[in-house]
This record gives C-alpha cells, sequence and structure tokens, in this order.
C-alpha cells in the first residue's frame, strides 16, 4: 500500500479524574497522517480535539490519564515509550503550536533565547552559535528586522509574531510532524491568512505532516486535505476533505456543514447544531455519543459503534447519510 | 462576591449559611477540630476564673518552682503561683485583646475604607496616604513605639494592634466601596433619603463583613501574638497579670536552669490559640469563598 | 535603568517624610509632659525646665517639628539617659551585630524555604507537599520568643551542643578587629578561624530561631507561585518542545516563580525586623533591638524614638532595594514606559 503513516493513533482513551467525577473526554480514538499529508481534527468545543493532541505529546494535565491506546510515530508507541525516549521525540520529530501565543512563550525570556533553547537541544548546535542560528529562524518565519527582535520580549510583539515565534521554536529541529492547536484563533483575519500560508509554506519545504486542531470548519476546508470529524471524544468522520463537503455521511458533519457560515449563505439559512454535548462525567453514556442529539437517531443505534469497511472515508454511524446525499442536511429528515 | 440577592433577605441566607458552613466543617475535619478548640478557648476565657484550682495570683512560695505534677498540673512559678490555674485565668485577657482589637481596625478600617472608596477624592487621599505610612514601619517595631508612646496599658495594646492592622482593612473595605457605590440597594437608599453617612455605617459597611471575616480570624491570630511579643519585653502588661507574653518572658531566666514548665504553658497556649485562630481563618476561607481554597 | 532607579528613589521621599512626621508626633503624644520622660526619673525641676528647654518644648508645634527635622538633618538623635552617649553613635556601634543577626537567620530560611516549596509544588501530594503545608501553618502560629526558649532549652540545656545564649561571643574570646562588625566575616578576614568557629556557634541558635519564622511565608508564597507557574501556557509549550526537565523546572517555571517570591521578602521583613528585637532580648544579643527593650524598661524615651526611626529608614531602603531587584529580574517593569 502506501508508505508507514508519520503519526497513527489507535483506540485512544483518556479520562479526567475531577471533583465532580470521572470524566471520560476520549473514546477510542483512531486516525492517521500521511508523510508530508497536512489534515485537520475538527469538532465543537469539548469534543477532545486538544485532549487527543496533548495526550499523543504526554502533555496531559496531571489529572488526566491515558486508559488504552498507541501512538505511533515511526516505530515508536508514544503512550508507552519510556521518558528518555519520549525526551528524543518530543520537539524533534513531532512539534506543537498553541493558540493565544502569547501566554504561550515565556514571558520574561527573550524570544532569541527560547528558539535558541529549542536549537541546543534538539538540533545539536552549540550554544555559541544558537543564538544566531535563532535570527536565522526568525527570518525563516517572515519576522523583519529579526537580529533586533531576537533580543525582545514576547509582550513587546504582536501576537501574529508571537505566533511566528512559537512556529520557530516547534520547526526550529525540522520535525516530522507538526500539531498546530488553533494555532490563529485570536489573530485578526489578516494575520490569520498569513500564518496558515507560512505553516503551509515550511510545511512544503520541509516535508512535514501537519494537524490543524480547529473548530472552524471552513479553515479547515480551505488547507487540509483530510478532515477528521469529532464529537465528544469519538471520531465520527474521516474523510478527504472534497469528499467530506460533497457527501458528508455523518449526521453531525451535516449538522456542522450546515452550521459554517460561507460566502454563499444567507443569515437565514445559518443554523446552530441542535443539542449540546452529552455529559462525558455520566456513566450512562450511550456507544454513540451523538445519538441523543441525532435527527437521524434509529432503533439500532444503541449498539456500540461499528469500524467502517471503506478506509478511504470512515464514519462512525448506523444510520448514515446516503453515499449521493445532498450537499447539506434537508430540514426535514424524519 | 458576596451575591446582593442574599443581603436583601437575610433570613433565607442565614439559613443556607449555617447549612454550608456545617457541610464544610463536616468535609474537613481539621476545621471542625479548630471550631471545636475555638469553643474551648471561649469557655476558658468565660469561665476561667471561676473554673481554676488555685487563685492565679496567690502565691506559696513553700511551692516555688514545683515541676508538674498531680497537684499542680503545670508546675509553680518562682513565686510558687499555680502555672495551670494562671494559663486559664489568662485566657480571658488574651482573649479579650484579641477581640477588641479585631473589632476596632474593623471599624476603623472599615470605615476609613469604605468613606474612601466611597467618596473618592480628598477622603482617599489622606486615607491612602495614612495607610501607606503606618505600612512603611515595620509592624511589631511601630506597635512598640505606639505603646511606649501612649503608655504601658492594655488599652494602648488593643489600639496599636488595630493601628498597625488598619492598612489591610482599609484596602479591602475601600475596594469593595468602589464597587458598590452605584449598586441597586445603595441607589434605594439614598433615594429614600439616608445620608451619606449611614448609607455607609449601615448598608455598604455590613456588605464588607462577609469578606473580612476571614481576615479578622487571622488577626485575632496575629493580635495575640503583639499582645504577647509586646508583654514579653515588658510593654502593656504587668506583672502580676496573668497574660502568656508575660508569662513566657517570666519564665525565661529559668530555661535556662531547667525549669520548662514555667515558660512552656504559656508558649504552648499562645502557639494553640493562634493556630486555632489560622485553621478557623482557613475554614472560614472554604465557607465564604469556596473557589480560593487553598 | 537608572532612570527607573531614580523614579523609585523619588517616589521613596513622601514616604520618608510620612515616617518623620510620624516618630515625631510619637514623642507628642506621651501622656503628661515629654520634658519629664526626656529628664529622666531622677530629674530635679530645674533640670527638667533646661530639658525642656534645650529641646524647643515650650515652642510651637510647628517650631517643634522644625527642630527636630534639623537636628535629624545633623544626625543627631538625641542623648540615652542611661549612659549619656549620643543614641546614633549607640545605634550605628549595635547595628552590625542586629544586620548580621537577620542576615544569617534570612539566608538559612531562603535556603530551606525554596527548595521546600519548588519540591512541594513539583511533586504535589507527597511527603514533602505535606511537610511543607505544615511547615508554613506552623510556623505562623509560632510566637517567636517561644520558639527560641525551645530551642535554648533543648539545645542548650538539655543536648548541650550550643553555647550558653549570652551574645555575639563567648566571655573567652574578644571580637575581631573591626573591619564590617560582622563577626563572620571579619573573624576570617583577620585569618581566625577559632574565632569564625566561635561566633557561628554564638549565631545558629538566634540565627535558627528567626529563620524558623520566617521560613513559613516564604515557603507558602514559593510553593504557590511555583504551582501556578507549572500550571501556564509557557510551561506547557517548553514541556512540549521537549526540553529538559531542568530547563523547563529552573530555566522556564522557577525564574518566572520567583517574581511574586521577591515582592513577598518585603512583608517577610517587616516581621524579621519586629521579630529581632524579640530574639535579641530571648539570646542577650547585643544589638539595637534590645538598646530599644532596655531604655523602654528605664523609660529612656530618647532611644525608642531613634530606634523606631532607624528601623523604619532600613525598612524604606529595603522596600526600595527589593523593588529595583524585581526590575532588574523582570523584564515588564523594565520596559514600560
Amino acid at each position: 500500500m502506501t508508505a508507514a503513516p508519520a503519526l497513527s493513533v489507535e483506540g485512544l482513551s483518556v479520562e479526567f479524574r475531577t471533583r465532580s467525577g470521572i470524566v471520560r473526554a476520549l473514546d477510542n480514538v483512531g486516525f492517521s497522517v500521511a508523510k508530508g499529508e497536512t489534515i485537520a481534527l475538527v469538532g465543537e468545543s469539548g469534543s477532545g480535539k486538544s485532549v487527543t493532541a496533548y495526550a499523543v505529546l504526554g502533555i496531559l494535565d496531571p489529572a488526566g490519564r491515558v486508559t488504552a491506546g498507541r501512538a505511533m510515530l515511526g516505530g515508536l508507541d508514544l503512550l508507552s515509550a519510556k521518558p528518555r525516549e519520549l525526551a528524543e521525540v518530543r520537539g524533534r520529530e513531532i512539534a506543537m503550536i498553541f493558540q493565544n501565543p502569547r501566554t504561550a512563550l515565556n514571558p520574561i525570556r527573550t524570544v532569541g533565547r527560547q528558539i535558541a533553547d529549542v536549537l541546543i537541544r534538539h538540533a545539536n548546535v552549540p550554544r555559541g552559535e544558537a543564538q544566531a542560528q535563532a535570527v536565522e529562524m526568525l527570518r525563516a518565519v517572515g519576522i523583519t528586522d529579526p537580529a533586533r527582535r531576537a533580543k525582545a520580549y514576547p509582550f513587546e510583539m504582536s501576537g501574529g509574531m508571537c505566533q511566528r515565534v512559537m512556529i520557530a521554536c516547534a520547526l526550529a529541529a525540522k520535525p516530522s510532524l507538526l500539531i498546530a492547536d488553533e494555532p490563529t484563533t485570536g489573530l485578526d483575519v489578516t494575520t490569520q491568512a498569513v500564518i496558515m500560508d507560512l505553516i503551509g509554506d515550511l510545511a512544503g519545504k520541509l516535508g512535514m505532516a501537519t494537524i490543524f486542531i480547529t473548530h472552524d470548519l471552513a479553515l479547515a476546508g480551505q488547507r487540509a486535505a483530510r478532515i477528521v470529524v469529532m464529537h465528544a471524544g469519538h471520531v465520527v468522520e474521516n474523510a478527504p476533505t472534497r469528499e467530506l463537503f460533497e457527501h458528508p455521511r455523518h449526521p453531525y458533519t451535516a449538522e456542522l456543514i450546515a452550521a459554517t457560515p460561507d460566502s454563499a449563505a444567507s443569515l437565514d439559512e445559518l443554523a446552530s447544531v441542535p443539542g449540546s454535548l452529552p455529559d462525558l462525567r455520566r456513566t450512562d453514556l450511550p456507544p454513540c455519543r451523538y445519538s441523543e442529539r441525532c435527527p437521524r437517531k434509529a432503533s439500532d443505534c444503541d449498539r456500540p459503534l461499528p469500524s467502517s469497511t471503506d478506509a478511504a472515508h470512515l464514519v462512525a454511524c448506523w444510520n448514515p447519510l446516503p453515499m449521493n446525499g445532498p450537499l447539506r442536511a434537508p430540514e426535514s429528515v424524519s | 462576591m458576596t451575591d446582593i440577592a442574599a443581603t436583601t433577605r437575610p433570613a433565607a441566607g442565614l439559613a443556607a449559611l449555617i447549612r454550608h458552613s456545617r457541610y464544610v466543617i463536616g468535609e474537613n475535619p481539621v476545621t471542625g477540630l479548630a471550631f471545636g478548640l475555638f469553643v474551648l478557648i471561649l469557655i476558658a476565657a468565660l469561665l476561667g476564673p471561676w473554673i481554676v484550682p488555685y487563685d492565679p495570683l496567690a502565691s506559696d512560695t513553700a511551692a516555688a518552682l514545683a515541676p508538674p505534677s498531680a497537684a499542680h498540673l503545670f508546675g509553680t512559678d518562682q513565686l510558687g503561683r499555680d502555672i495551670f490555674s494562671r494559663v486559664v485565668a489568662a485566657t480571658r485577657l488574651d482573649f479579650t485583646i484579641a477581640v477588641a482589637s479585631v473589632v476596632l481596625v474593623f471599624l476603623m478600617g472599615g470605615l476609613a475604607g469604605v468613606a474612601a472608596g466611597y467618596f473618592g477624592g480628598w477622603t482617599d487621599r489622606i486615607v491612602s496616604r495614612i495607610a501607606d505610612t503606618i505600612m512603611a514601619f515595620p509592624l511589631f517595631v511601630l506597635a512598640m513605639g505606639i505603646v511606649a508612646a501612649l503608655g504601658n496599658t492594655v488599652q494602648n495594646i488593643v489600639l496599636a494592634t488595630a493601628i498597625i492592622n488598619f492598612p489591610l482593612y482599609a484596602r479591602v473595605a475601600r475596594a469593595e466601596a468602589n464597587i458598590r457605590r452605584e449598586a441597586g440597594f445603595v441607589e434605594a437608599a439614598r433615594l429614600s433619603g439616608n445620608g451619606e453617612w449611614r448609607i455607609l455605617t449601615f448598608q455598604i459597611l455590613p456588605n464588607v463583613f462577609p469578606l473580612m471575616v476571614v481576615q479578622m480570624s487571622l488577626t485575632m491570630g496575629y493580635a495575640i501574638l503583639n499582645a504577647a511579643g509586646l508583654s514579653f519585653i515588658g510593654l502593656g502588661v504587668r506583672a502580676p497579670t496573668p497574660e502568656w507574653g508575660i508569662m513566657v518572658a517570666e519564665g525565661a531566666a529559668n530555661i535556662f536552669s531547667g525549669e520548662w514548665w514555667i515558660a512552656f504553658f504559656p508558649g504552648a497556649a499562645l502557639m494553640i490559640a493562634v493556630f486555632c485562630f489560622n485553621l478557623l481563618g482557613d475554614g472560614m476561607r472554604d465557607i465564604v469563598d469556596p473557589r480560593r481554597r487553598t | 535603568m537608572l532612570a527607573n532607579v531614580l523614579r523609585r528613589l523619588v517616589t521613596v521621599v513622601p514616604t520618608l517624610i510620612g515616617v518623620v512626621i510620624v516618630t515625631f508626633l510619637l514623642t507628642r503624644v506621651l501622656p503628661g509632659d515629654p520634658a519629664v520622660y526626656f529628664a529622666g526619673p531622677a530629674a530635679t525641676p530645674e533640670s527638667i525646665a533646661d530639658i525642656r528647654k534645650s529641646l524647643g518644648l515650650d515652642q510651637s508645634l510647628a517650631e517643634q517639628f522644625l527642630h527636630y527635622v534639623i537636628d535629624l538633618a545633623h544626625g543627631n538623635l538625641g542623648n540615652s539617659l542611661a549612659t549619656g552617649q549620643p543614641v546614633v553613635s549607640e545605634i550605628v556601634s549595635r547595628l552590625p551585630a542586629s544586620a548580621e543577626l537577620t542576615l544569617f537567620g534570612l539566608i538559612i530560611a531562603i535556603a530551606i524555604a525554596i527548595p521546600l516549596g519548588i519540591l512541594a509544588a513539583v511533586k504535589q501530594g507527597s511527603w514533602v507537599d505535606h511537610t511543607c503545608r505544615v511547615v508554613a501553618t506552623a510556623g505562623v502560629s509560632l510566637p517567636v520568643f517561644f520558639t527560641g526558649l525551645l530551642l535554648v532549652y533543648v539545645f542548650y540545656y538539655q543536648l548541650g551542643w550550643a553555647p550558653a545564649p549570652l551574645g555575639r561571643l563567648n566571655v573567652f574570646y574578644t571580637a575581631p578587629p573591626q573591619v564590617t562588625g560582622f563577626y563572620l566575616i571579619d573573624s576570617l578576614i583577620a585569618g581566625d578561624f577559632e574565632l569564625f568557629r566561635a561566633s557561628f556557634a554564638q549565631l545558629i541558635l538566634p540565627g535558627a530561631t528567626l529563620a524558623i519564622f520566617s521560613l513559613a511565608p516564604i515557603a507558602r508564597m514559593t510553593r504557590a507561585s511555583m504551582l501556578a507557574v507549572l500550571a501556564s501556557d509557557y510551561v506547557r509549550t517548553a514541556r512540549a518542545s521537549g526540553l529538559s526537565a531542568y530547563t523547563v523546572i529552573v530555566t522556564y517555571a522557577f525564574r518566572n516563580a520567583m517574581l511574586p517570591v521577591i515582592t513577598t521578602l518585603g512583608m517577610v521583613f517587616s516581621f524579621l525586623l519586629g521579630a529581632n528585637v524579640l530574639v535579641e532580648k530571648v539570646f542577650a544579643w547585643p544589638g539595637i533591638g534590645s538598646f530599644a527593650v532596655e531604655a523602654l524598661i528605664a523609660s529612656d524615651f530618647a532611644p525608642v524614638q531613634g530606634f523606631v526611626l532607624t528601623m523604619a529608614v532600613m525598612y524604606v531602603a529595603l522596600n526600595l532595594i527589593i523593588d529595583i531587584l524585581y526590575g532588574v529580574v523582570d523584564p515588564r517593569v523594565r520596559l514600560e514606559a
């Protein structure tokens, strides 16, 4: 078949211990990213997209636990790797950038030094040269006057510039996979486009695979080759972008598409996804966590979810929309 | 933050408060312990002079410097006075000092603070300047200076303690008053013809109280330590009045010759009382604002 | 940078003015006739009248204040009744003793409290964490003079490990030649290790007493600050970037966590300077605290006034240094406006 994927997540389940109970944040999440491929992990707030990334990178909150699953990066299972093996890989083979770039950078350390820290750690750059290389990295991410900027602190820079710095940190060791968690939330629209272009460019140059985590389906549609839709800790659909938009099969995906404003839609046609996320602390969660708000719920939707046979277009649903269904979910389905 | 609705229906608020308090005390055994200790201290303070086995001031030179025994639970001091009786009797004085200091500082600091926050302008500037000047001194040193200047009495210890805690209370009260200046119930009071000072004292100040309850418990502990410290260096309480601090001072020299009980028991009582008030303060914090649990 | 320091110096001026006014007012609120206090218990009506004249107490309040300020400007803090010496020279000669003790105690406190707080935060829920919590609560409740006496009883009387708590040096030794006034430093400068050990031995118990006292707020703030920083976005980024544990905890977390701790030091100094007085009494330490306490007992007021003023000025200076130090560590303060 094709070459080994850059990252392959299988059967990932994560729990959080909280004062009010155990939150079953992720249940049997699985997807893969091919080398050099750009995919998007899409879902509402609380769908578990960021938790997935944190689990893979091993930076879950102390209250969180991975209860099952593997995350294969090359031949290494990140979830059961020893700390030493993980230290080799994190930041070097797999990197992550976050939203709110200004708070995600150390406020009392110059940006040049923060990039240099990564270079020294992962790129075998001796201390003396690290600063100069950091300046080059700043240039590569499109920051003007990089030599002067390298001595600046995050609070002296705009949000867009801070995000560029984070990208520089993440890409310093030329990783094979970049996870970008809502990288443009909080930035103005023009800067958003510029940052997304930058990530795309650098990914192309480095042959790097990218996972965009976003709640913005339109953004995912513009940038990703493949989209993985998540809902309440489950992967509900996984398909190439065009296919997903033209033939969404999971009812939730259809609702999401309907709720996404695009240039053609008028305000009247704008819908919201009905219902709300189930409380993940419940011990009586149904196998399909969307069933309680699903307009297509059928009698056999209480069964454990199927594993899809079509590898190119995965759907976790007993009653998916037909293959040649309409572009948008019709008003009346029932 | 205190719920404005709750303050306009005090009866319902009180019942809920008691229920919530019982829950918090039950959930955290340490708070329950602190509460129990507090009750014990209160009993000792109220009934002390009547329940002690010996007269705290009666000396019996024949039995001087006796170590703890069945007859004298905590031993006797250089003048043969029973230390157990003195420690229990001292509870009243130290407790009174603590309560008086806290009430005084709440009134002084609270009123000054709400006035500063409510009126702003020169009132604010003067109160803030006074608070800043007080904070420019190391607090115990200032207390020493005040008591030395005003005279060596218990009242002056209370006043000095209130003064050095003034900035803290003034600051919190000022912040609260600033927020509540435009609140609904204040408007209502104003419209029904209440003078500004009435509003301050009867509307705004009581609303500051719940916030300060935590701080007041901690200040009680601090006030006791302060009074004890001042007495230890000879300011405030005079012999032969039983007070924990001065008793430790009286027993200090004897430590070097091994008669530890004279200074130990009053010191331990000090420690337990302060510990109790600190724990109580933490427990209050859980009751008043569960978000800020330590 | 210099502009920052100058700006802070300027804000200190009104504070100092307030301090001078308060110390002035302290004497003027003395019950009864201040002149009697300054003349002493054995004064005759003539000497009282003389004192009243020389202190200008028969003048108006404003004139008295002017007098006071002018005296201060000349370094005149009045004379001690007991010794007849100028208060200012007594204070200057005794200051190193107090400073050495306070600094010694503070350094021990920091050396224990900060690692304790860091470990408690890094290993939350472990026994280190619980120890830290207990230390913090107990430290706040223990009266400092009680701790001192307990230490004396255990380590001097019972175990005999510590020397008699009778001041800075055992009777058999003489002080080293004065360079800084700190016996520890001066004895090393003089190359006298025996003296160094003797001075150190005398410092241990009172220093430990002060350290136990100031341990609590520092440990508590370090732990809380470290916990907050470890949960921050930038530490998460540092971890995600795979930086070494040392880099994450020390370079990224610790440095940021220390900022509130530096601010806490100001409050710690306030307690420490007060506790100093009590510790000096317990250990018969010849510092300015015991100077003031002795004067109090003798109703000798000028030294007390001088003591309060000196302590306040020192405290203001210490806070200024802390502010500047904070500015050095936190670039956000340095580079703003």
